[in-house]
């Protein structure tokens, strides 16, 4: 189990590493959002995972799984999910703008003369 | 008491839902409506200054829950000092907006300042790490909007590296929190600092590994070496006014630094005492290196304001970096001028970019300009103040910073960088101001490009009201240091900080 989760935690976080590198906007995006289900799943076992522990709602019971890392986790996945929207957008509009999905727009001389070719 | 502490928080985030609403009325209303908010923000702000005067640690128990347990918002001098420089930029930054109807080139301008007021004054407030979070990405949701607000190819590819650099920021501050919290068991600042000062030492090298990497993440809001490259883009083209308010936002970098290492990893932690000190150092220096080069290599006018802002950042991280409690108070005295003379060149920029025409703010082309009294006024003041130049407020925040300095063990280097950076910031902007202001005298009878957009001479009055933040700072420097020193006595005092937030522990438990 904690080697599992270990292991998934890492290939995500390397894969998203190796995605948020690449030179075009979307592989970047998805390597941004690889990156956010490592953090996900590492915050939760940050909490130490327990099975079958009841919620904090019985003051009678022994052991209980922790709420904290929970609440972060649901926080951080909304928040992901937002920026994961927005970038996506911004990604369409770059490559909207400056002719190329380069994360760099590909220079300003290339952009420019992607212009004069469109014109002409 | 408590009240005020929580308006600063409170306002704009209901400002900005007022804006969404009042959006169908159209632009003069959300610019009233903008102006009265950020008016107000500053009177609460003045107000919340003045509650934390006392020197007493005001904490906000969100919904009453107890202190380790629930959300807590904190006020002290530090917090109090930065929500009202952000409220004097916001209005600033506002009016010029309105003034030069930056705010029609794109939707939801008002609102996204609201919102961006709301995120950083709750960065400013809050005392747990986990809401520090939340609170930043508030505040960058509103700047990706901010910053690319507007249009333009450039300013999208600028942008489109900010906003992935402060993802991959906001990825590793969740690693942070997560190791913080699976070590130390809390998120709450004050507790994190008990905890962190009882831990036992086979865990200290974990929760170092957590500090620093909780560095890199404010590293890339403060713009430290080697986390700055994706400001000088951003910052340059952007709009003005969005720039000059964007001065704040390396600072909140700043300020979370010295929040949550200050009293974290202070000198109550034991063996991760002020672990995160020399790396501050070194990179400060570096950066501030760095930055004077762009200043000299800047092709543009807002290019060379835009390696100005890293240059005044990298300072600052020197003077906390310094780890001296007379190097952190003249820092804050820096922090001031440098924000508030930062935002006022990013909008003297772009008044005299404006006024080139389509020679824009290039170093390229000689340009006659009208209004080129008042302007070359302003650019003089301006210039002599970032530079460091008596009589103004940056010579006097340098000064202070370089004197602390002279008892630590790098003075040699730390002294070399920052006068050299000084000199080649003066020999830049000296190089600069003749060529936008001297050379178009000699070639007089050329007449420059057509002026297209109106001289707005009601946006002078802002610029020079900013400006005034540097005699004034001079004049009144000590006032200013005095209650910088006293801030800095406040945040020397982890234990008094700790027992302020968790006081409320106990009439929970008898209850």
């Amino acid at each position: 189990m904690e080697f599992l989760i270990a292991l998934s935690v890492g290939v995500l976080s390397g894969c998203g590493v190796y995605l948020a590198l690449r030179s075009s906007t979307f592989p970047v995006v998805v390597g941004l959002t690889l990156l956010s289900y490592a953090v996900n799943v590492f915050l939760f076992s940050m909490g130490r995972p327990k099975v079958g522990a009841p919620a904090v709602l019985d003051a009678a019971a022994e052991t209980y799984a922790d709420p904290l890392p929970q609440a972060l986790v649901l926080t951080a996945i909304v928040i992901a999910f937002a920026m994961t929207a927005f970038v996506i957008v911004l990604a369409l509009k770059a490559r909207d703008e400056l002719g190329t999905d380069h994360v760099d727009g590909a220079g300003e001389t290339q952009i420019s003369n992607s212009k004069e070719a469109k014109a002409s | 008491m408590t009240i005020w502490m929580i308006l600063p928080v409170l306002l704009p985030l209901v400002g900005g839902l007022l804006q969404l609403m009042v959006r169908r009325y159209g632009l003069p209303t959300q610019r009233v409506l903008g102006l009265a908010l950020a008016g107000g923000l500053l009177i609460a702000s003045i107000k919340t200054l003045m509650v934390a005067q006392s020197g007493e640690t005001y904490v906000y128990y969100l919904g009453n829950w107890p202190a380790p347990f629930g959300i807590i918002l904190a006020l002290d001098r530090l917090s109090a000092l930065m929500t009202l420089l952000t409220a004097v930029l916001a209005l600033a930054a506002l009016a010029y907006a309105t003034v030069t109807r930056v705010d029609e080139k794109g939707a939801h301008f008002h609102i996204l300042l609201q919102l961006q007021l709301f995120g950083l004054n709750g960065a400013f407030l809050t005392g747990d790490v986990f809401n520090l979070f939340v609170f930043f990405e508030v505040m960058l949701l509103a700047s990706y909007g901010l910053i690319l607000h507007g249009s333009g190819a450039k300013r999208t590819r600028a942008g489109l590296h900010y906003v992935v650099i402060n993802l991959v920021g906001s990825t590793l501050f969740l690693f942070a929190v997560g190791t913080l919290y699976g070590t130390l068991g809390t998120l709450n600042i004050a507790d994190m600092a008990q905890k962190v000062a009882a831990a036992p030492a086979e865990r200290s090298g974990l929760i170092a590994a957590a500090g620093l990497l909780l560095l890199i993440v404010f590293g890339i809001k403060a713009a430290m070496f080697p986390l700055y490259l994706w400001l000088p883009r951003a910052y340059a083209n952007t709009s003005a006014p969005v720039a000059a308010f964007f001065a704040i936002m390396t600072k909140v970098g700043v300020y979370a630094i010295v929040r949550v290492h200050g009293t974290v990893f202070g000198e109550h932690a034991g063996d991760l005492a002020w672990l995160h000190m020399p790396w501050l150092l070194a990179g400060g220096l570096i950066t501030l290196v760095l930055a004077a080069l762009g200043v000299m290599a800047a092709r543009g006018l807002r290019e060379q304001v835009a390696y100005l802002v890293l240059a005044s950042v990298a300072t600052l991280l020197v003077a906390v970096g310094l780890n001296r409690p007379e190097a952190l108070a003249a820092g804050l005295y820096y922090l001031l001028h440098s924000t508030l003379l930062a935002a006022a060149f990013f909008l003297l920029a772009d008044m005299i970019t404006r006024e080139r025409g389509n020679a824009s703010d290039s170093f390229e082309t000689i340009v006659r300009i009208q209004n080129e009294k008042w302007l070359g006024a302003g650019f003089f003041v301006a210039a002599v103040a970032i530079a460091g130049l008596p009589p103004l407020s940056g010579f006097l925040g340098k000064i202070m910073i370089l004197d602390t300095a002279l008892e630590h063990p790098w003075r040699w280097g730390i002294l070399a960088s920052v006068l050299t950076a000084s000199l080649l910031i003066l020999v830049s902007l000296t190089r600069a101001g003749s060529f936008l202001f001297f050379r178009p005298q000699a070639i007089e009878s050329e007449e420059g490009a057509q002026i297209d957009a109106p001289p707005p001479v009601r946006g002078l009055w802002i610029v020079g009201s900013l400006l005034a933040a540097a005699p004034l700072l001079a004049l009144f420097a000590g006032s200013v240091t005095a209650y910088a020193n006293e801030t800095v006595a406040q945040l020397q005092q982890v234990p008094l900080y700790i027992e302020a937030v968790m006081q409320n522990q106990n009439t929970w438990e008898n209850k």
